[in-house]
């Protein structure tokens, strides 16, 4: 009895630990090869530690992608979207939990229902507009639309609704604070866990989109790293050392931001999900 | 008195005003450019030339449809990685988060969050990072199945199935982590006693699982489901870098090549926006339809 409650634990362990491997080990794997010279990072048997091209390979990659300008709008755009959606999202999830106003319920099932549309279908038109602003190749069309996402919003409202005691608002109503006093003076500092999730969820979403900047953003210098890695990706003259030491260098503000915050973006990424 | 009635009625416009930033852009990038689609649709329209656009009536789908040589193969591979990318994975996700959840397991965090990883990595770099993995002369899958099998090496990134293969594998290690947190939560919003229950009558673990655990988790599953459809039936980015972009189309025998994926090359490439429009529509159609099935099939089990 003893012995087979053991051998149980023994198998779980075991595959779980195995899962474990299967799931960090290709991201081991970046690393290892982002240090390994160009010629040298595919080789039989496969690299498990590191080797000591590391600088050359910046050299490279340097020199075959305007890397600096590529990072440079991959945080820019994920800065400036996380840094609105937090403001408008955290303003209408207020609007939403905390004031009775006609049609509330109705525009907030707007909101929802808006989420269950496929990105592919507004697309199209979506790109010949954005020729016509004469906004390909700028960061516009990837902040701007998404500033107020309804994803945010239902993540505010929920958080407001029950987070947010209404006998503040009304001493805070008392003492003399307009409608837009309470929001900037009492909402937005009790909000800042929401914030934080929303924000962080946002800035890694925003840093991961691929197919945007890929239609909006064809141009090399006005692109993202995603899309400029993919660009490497197939050149004839591709380099793998750069390859390589791009993909880590994309990857690794990623695992850090996860490394201090898998709470927040577990809770935010699985929101609706969980309630639901 | 006085004072409360103006000051009601003149907060009576902020809560409008609070939300106005959503609806004024979701009117303006959201709404109005998918109505324009519906429109789009109906019309033989190209991104270049001169040619103004020319209505055609239901031309662009009936085009799709019965002479497109290539819709019906998308949409094919399409079916085929979400069962094989995205609805399987269900089947691990599930006993992994039981797994997890088990009282013996110390470490829940460690193993939540490591699976979680994937999931917030871009998808270039995971295609990236699988290109490697699965290289026919250097890749750790065909070294580490060299020990077992004298076999020659699989061309993974070369031949039809390959390339199905490797794209399920991404798409199983991308979201496995997703769904198994989710069924997490499901399963310890489940109240214990009805597990005492089945213990007081010796039932084995497994048989406990199958007719306490997967009933109760029915809502959580039909959810889940949904989603994996709603993505799957949207894949583009993992077969479009994996295949190498608009010019493969989808790698050896078009075998990459999704729905989605087509539709962006119809649009994007050959600069067909009438017909692009028409497969988005499409594949809508189909979205409704499985999601419709899944949905039918929840009710029946549920009883």
């Amino acid at each position: 009895m003893k012995s087979s409650i053991i051998v149980k634990k023994a198998l779980l362990y075991l595959i779980l630990g195995i899962m474990a491997l299967v799931f960090a080990y290709p991201f081991y794997n970046v690393f290892v090869l982002a240090t390994w010279p160009g010629d040298q990072v595919l080789r039989s048997p496969p690299h498990f530690f590191f080797g000591g091209g590391l600088a050359e390979n910046f050299r490279q990659l340097v020199s075959r992608i305007p890397f600096g300008r590529n990072f440079f709008n991959s945080l820019g755009i994920a800065l400036t979207s996380t840094i609105s959606v937090i403001f408008f999202c955290t303003m209408a999830g207020f609007a939403f939990a905390k004031y009775r106003f006609r049609f509330r319920d109705q525009l907030y099932f707007f909101v929802i229902a808006s989420m269950a549309i496929p990105g592919f279908l507004n697309i199209i038109p979506f790109y010949k507009m954005m020729v016509r602003f004469g906004w390909i190749n700028t960061w516009l069309p990837l902040v701007v639309p998404g500033m107020a996402g309804a994803f945010g919003i239902f993540l505010m409202t929920q958080f407001l609704e029950n987070s947010l005691p209404n006998d503040v608002i009304e001493a805070a109503r008392i003492d003399g604070l307009g409608d837009l006093g309470i929001l900037m003076r009492i909402v937005f500092p009790l909000a800042r866990p929401a914030m934080a999730v929303l924000g962080i969820v946002t800035f890694v979403g925003s840093w991961n989109n691929f197919t945007g900047p890929l239609i909006l953003m064809p141009k090399i210098e006005a692109t993202t790293l995603p899309v400029a890695l993919s660009l490497l990706n197939s050149r004839v003259d591709n380099n793998q050392g750069a390859l390589m030491l791009g993909n880590a260098l994309t990857l690794l503000p990623l695992i850090l931001i996860f490394v201090f915050f898998s709470k927040q973006i577990i809770s935010g990424l699985t929101a609706g999900a969980v309630k639901g | 008195m006085q004072t409360i009635i103006r000051k009601s009625r003149k907060q009576g416009w902020y809560p409008y005003l609070f939300v106005s930033p959503f609806f004024i852009l979701f009117c303006v990038f959201g709404l109005y450019p998918i109505l324009y689609s519906i429109f789009t649709s109906f019309f033989d329209w190209k991104l270049i030339g001169t040619s103004a656009p020319r209505f055609v009536g239901l031309g662009n789908y009936t085009n799709v449809l019965t002479q497109d040589p290539f819709f019906w193969k998308a949409l094919l591979n399409t079916v085929i990685l979400l069962v094989t990318g995205s609805l399987l994975q269900h089947f691990i996700a599930i006993p992994l988060a039981i797994m997890i959840n088990s009282k013996t397991v110390k470490g829940k965090e460690f193993f939540k969050t490591s699976f979680f990883l994937p999931y917030i990595t871009s998808t270039v770099s995971v295609v990236i990072i699988f290109g490697v993995l699965f290289d026919t002369n250097y890749g750790i899958v065909n070294w580490l199945i060299g020990f077992v099998s004298d076999a020659a090496k699989i061309r993974w990134l070369q031949e039809s199935f390959g390339i199905k293969v490797v794209l399920s594998v991404v798409l199983n290690w991308k979201y496995i982590g997703w769904n198994m947190v989710i069924y997490l939560a499901g399963l310890q919003a489940i109240p214990y006693e009805l597990y005492e229950a089945a213990m007081i009558d010796g039932a084995s673990t497994l048989r406990k699982h199958i007719s306490i655990t997967i009933p109760q988790l029915l809502p959580i599953i039909f959810f889940g489901v949904a989603l994996s459809i709603i993505g799957g039936m949207q894949i583009f980015e993992e077969p479009f870098i994996l295949t190498g972009g608009y010019e493969q189309l989808g790698g050896h025998q078009n075998s990459g090549l999704t729905a989605a994926y087509y539709l962006m090359f119809t649009a994007f490439k050959a600069y067909r926006l009438g017909k692009g429009s028409a497969i988005a529509w499409l594949i809508f159609l189909v979205i409704l339809t499985l999601n419709g099935v899944n949905r039918y099939v929840t009710k029946k089990l549920e009883g």
